[in-house]
């Protein structure tokens, strides 16, 4: 079914998509409607347009591709699915993710990542092609953060304080050098040969924009992982 | 240089009635009591103990008691001997304290300064046992726009709606925080009291879904357990932004407690922390949090009442008059003495505000503001007694959480050393051979006879007042009298002074 959102208010974009029995849906003029897909499962969405804050929030299997740049707090709290951004994504992309995968063809902004963990068979992951904002992989948790920093024009390739808290999952970065200034509880070290899980993260994010995988498969990374999985443990006394 | 610090309580046994059976051994999980074979008699270690009292409880021949040592440092108004041996702990450690449950210090207890009405002569009090008493009421949004279909029939716009037979629910505990069979007891008791328990932030356990009806599911700032099946399966979503034992701050669950059966209802890992960061790291703001209850209620069609959780703290009019705009069917607001797993002696002891001003505040603000009808009012922290539930309905509330006094139904002896994981009484804890001492078949069998007995006393106190709906005893403040208040908190809970007229 195709949806022309022009002038819709969310609450009945929402109800549209949620009471359309058809698989395949393409939303066209999306304006700023938020909670897109909220708790979906089993759907192919297509949205055309700019959606507004919480795309795929709790999303659960269905599968989002965005056709313009996507808002704050994409995929919040989701559980399985994926959520392809052609275009760039706002803050906290991915808070507290469990699973599936987000792409995202440029960049993010800040807290993307944030308090996201893996469980079992669920393994989150989120490719950004361009740069990441400050915050990245706060609290993280588990799963997996691939930023590609294409197209960055000489700026860094991820902002201030990247994985403070850090507890859990890793953090790849293509980048030649260690990024400056990362907290205390997180590891950097140089990636010898990327696991086969990343190479395949990064060959479905080429897959979806069409770009050629040679230039990221064969590049440097840095790969950010916790020091320690109870980062907390010598705090306290008990009283 | 670690310093000495006696012990608070000591263990004493009286020798001509132990029997030297063991049980008391077996029974501590502390490791307090142990069987000298030279001489064979009981010793304990006084150190060892954290006076929760299952020995006591369970020793046949009642041959133990716990007293306060009367070993003193010198007397110090200022400096009292728990005060020093914090100092002397964290010059020991370097640590923060870490306490648990509800605050124990000797601030004012507002419930106990306000005396309830009852009707003399000329209006007739009511008997309970004879006529109708209504203690029946439902939470939700109330003020709904009359709406007519073609035909001029009334439409039902009426926002979902959470319906209690008791003005009392049981407040947010974690799996994880306490133990499967607490948490079982909690739940069947709420089913069969017609109220509700509330998960917590620790997930859902896949045993309990059975009991969705009656549950309310949370969702804070770890998110942990949070999925679709997991808030469907509810009656109601409450989003916690804070809790009055520790208002400001997050939670920690030690790795260690995550067990494997915590680590599924969670979903996350076995053995790794789980952090609940202090905010909701996409909230700073009304409209942020306006999105979160919208994101719920979108993701479950609009059909389950969303309930935003608050600890009282100083600026709390202001802060649930801009909940009541969020688009939240329920405010819940948890006072100060509100219990905790565990939770920073200091932040517990002082941080945040009485439930008794919080709640006068806020009823009174969203009157003044003509939007109380737009919110319902959940408090807890701390509900002891049905005393304490009809002045909170008095004052304003629609309903009660408690958790403290749950707990106690339990077994709990308020040892508060929860956050050790060595619960003898098999509540706070993930230890099998711990968690199996609460028989859930007892423990919510207890529950419901606590609720029930609140209720009857609830009913009795509302026929002494001649009324007969616990509705039309919400904000009656003028059933309350204060004693010992000063002007200003006579004036913040809006009551008169005892013997002052109408």
């Amino acid at each position: 079914m195709r949806i022309d959102a022009t002038n819709m208010h969310f609450a009945d974009l929402n109800a549209a998509v949620r009471n359309d029995s058809e698989e395949e849906i393409v939303i066209e003029n999306c304006i700023g409607q938020r909670y897109i897909a909220a708790g979906s499962s089993e759907r192919h969405i297509s949205v055309i347009g700019t959606p507004g804050n919480a795309l795929g929030a709790y999303l659960n299997g269905t599968s989002v591709r965005v056709e313009g740049n996507v808002q704050e707090a994409t995929g919040d709290t989701m559980n399985c699915g994926s959520i392809v951004v052609n275009g760039s994504a706002g803050d906290a992309t991915g808070y507290a993710m469990r699973g599936g995968v987000i792409l995202v063809r440029g960049d993010v902004g800040y807290r993307c990542g944030i308090h996201m963990k893996a469980y079992r068979e669920n393994k989150p992951a989120i490719v950004i092609g361009g740069r990441a904002g400050s915050f990245l992989g706060e609290y993280q948790a588990g799963g997996t953060i691939v930023v590609l920093g294409d197209r960055r024009g000489g700026k860094p390739i991820i902002g201030n304080f990247c994985g403070t808290g850090m507890h859990g999952g890793e953090i790849y970065l293509r980048c030649e050098e260690i990024p400056p200034l990362l907290p205390a509880q997180v590891r950097a070290e140089r990636v010898s040969e990327l696991p086969e899980d990343v190479r395949s993260l990064i060959g479905a994010w080429c897959g979806a924009f069409g770009e050629g995988a040679a230039a990221y498969l064969n590049a440097s990374y840095i790969r950010l992982v916790p020091n320690s999985a109870n980062p907390y443990k010598q705090m306290y006394t008990d009283n | 240089m670690n310093i000495y610090i006696r012990p608070e309580y000591e263990v004493v046994r009286d020798e001509n009635r132990c029997i030297a059976c063991r049980v008391c051994e077996r029974q501590c999980a502390n490791e307090v009591h142990r069987f000298d074979p030279e001489t064979g008699r009981m010793i304990a270690e006084s150190d060892k103990c954290v006076n929760c009292h299952r020995c006591v409880c369970l020793c046949p021949t009642h041959a133990l008691k716990i007293v306060k040592s009367d070993d003193t440092y010198k007397t110090n108004a200022n400096w009292d001997n728990q005060t020093i041996n914090e100092v002397y702990k964290q010059a020991n450690s370097g640590g923060v304290l870490l306490s648990s449950m509800g605050n124990p210090k000797p601030y004012p207890v507002f419930w106990d300064k306000m005396l309830i009405n009852a009707s003399q002569v000329t209006n007739p009090p009511i008997d309970p046992l004879r006529e109708p008493m209504e203690t029946q009421l439902w939470l939700g949004r109330r003020s709904a726009a009359i709406e007519r279909d073609e035909k001029g029939r009334l439409k039902n716009t009426l926002a979902p709606q959470l319906k209690l037979n008791v003005p009392i629910l049981f407040s947010a505990m974690s799996y994880g925080s306490i133990s499967y069979n607490a948490h079982e007891s909690l739940a069947r008791a709420a089913e069969e009291l017609g109220t509700y328990y509330n998960t917590g932030e620790g997930g859902l356990h896949k045993d309990f879904y059975k009991y969705g009806k009656n549950t309310i599911v949370q969702v804070a700032s770890g998110r942990f357990g949070v999925f679709e099946g997991y808030l469907e399966s509810a009656a109601a979503i409450e989003i916690k932004m804070g809790q009055g034992a520790k208002p400001g701050i997050g939670g920690h669950l030690p790795g260690a407690k995550i067990s494997a059966d915590v680590s599924e209802t969670r979903m996350i890992p076995q053995g790794v922390d789980a952090i609940s960061p202090a905010p909701h790291h996409d909230i700073y703001s009304i409209e942020d949090l306006r999105q979160l209850v919208y994101s719920l209620k979108e993701a479950t069609a609009y059909k389950k009442p969303v309930i935003v959780k608050i600890a009282a703290v100083h600026n709390i009019a202001a802060i649930a008059s801009g909940i009541a705009r969020s688009g939240a069917d329920v405010i819940a607001i948890d006072g100060y003495r509100g219990g905790t797993g565990a939770a920073p002696t200091r932040i517990r002891d002082n941080v945040g505000i009485p439930i008794e001003l919080a709640l006068a505040e806020v009823d009174q603000r969203l009157r003044d503001e003509g939007i109380r009808d737009d919110v319902s009012i959940l408090v807890g922290g701390s509900i002891r007694s049905s005393a304490d539930v009809v002045k909170a309905i008095a004052l304003g509330a629609d309903a009660c959480y408690i958790g403290t006094a749950a707990l106690l139904a339990l077994g709990c002896h308020l040892c508060r050393t929860c956050h050790a994981g060595r619960c003898n009484w098999g509540i706070a804890t993930q230890r099998p051979d711990l968690v199996k001492r609460l028989n859930p078949d007892i423990g919510y069998k207890r529950l419901v006879n606590l609720v029930t007995a609140w209720n009857h006393e609830i009913q009795e106190m509302m026929g002494g007042m001649g009324i007969n709906s616990i509705e039309a005893l919400r904000g009656n403040r003028l059933m309350l009298r204060g004693l010992g208040l000063n002007e200003a908190e006579l004036r913040i809970l809006g009551i008169k002074y005892a013997g002052e007229s109408m």
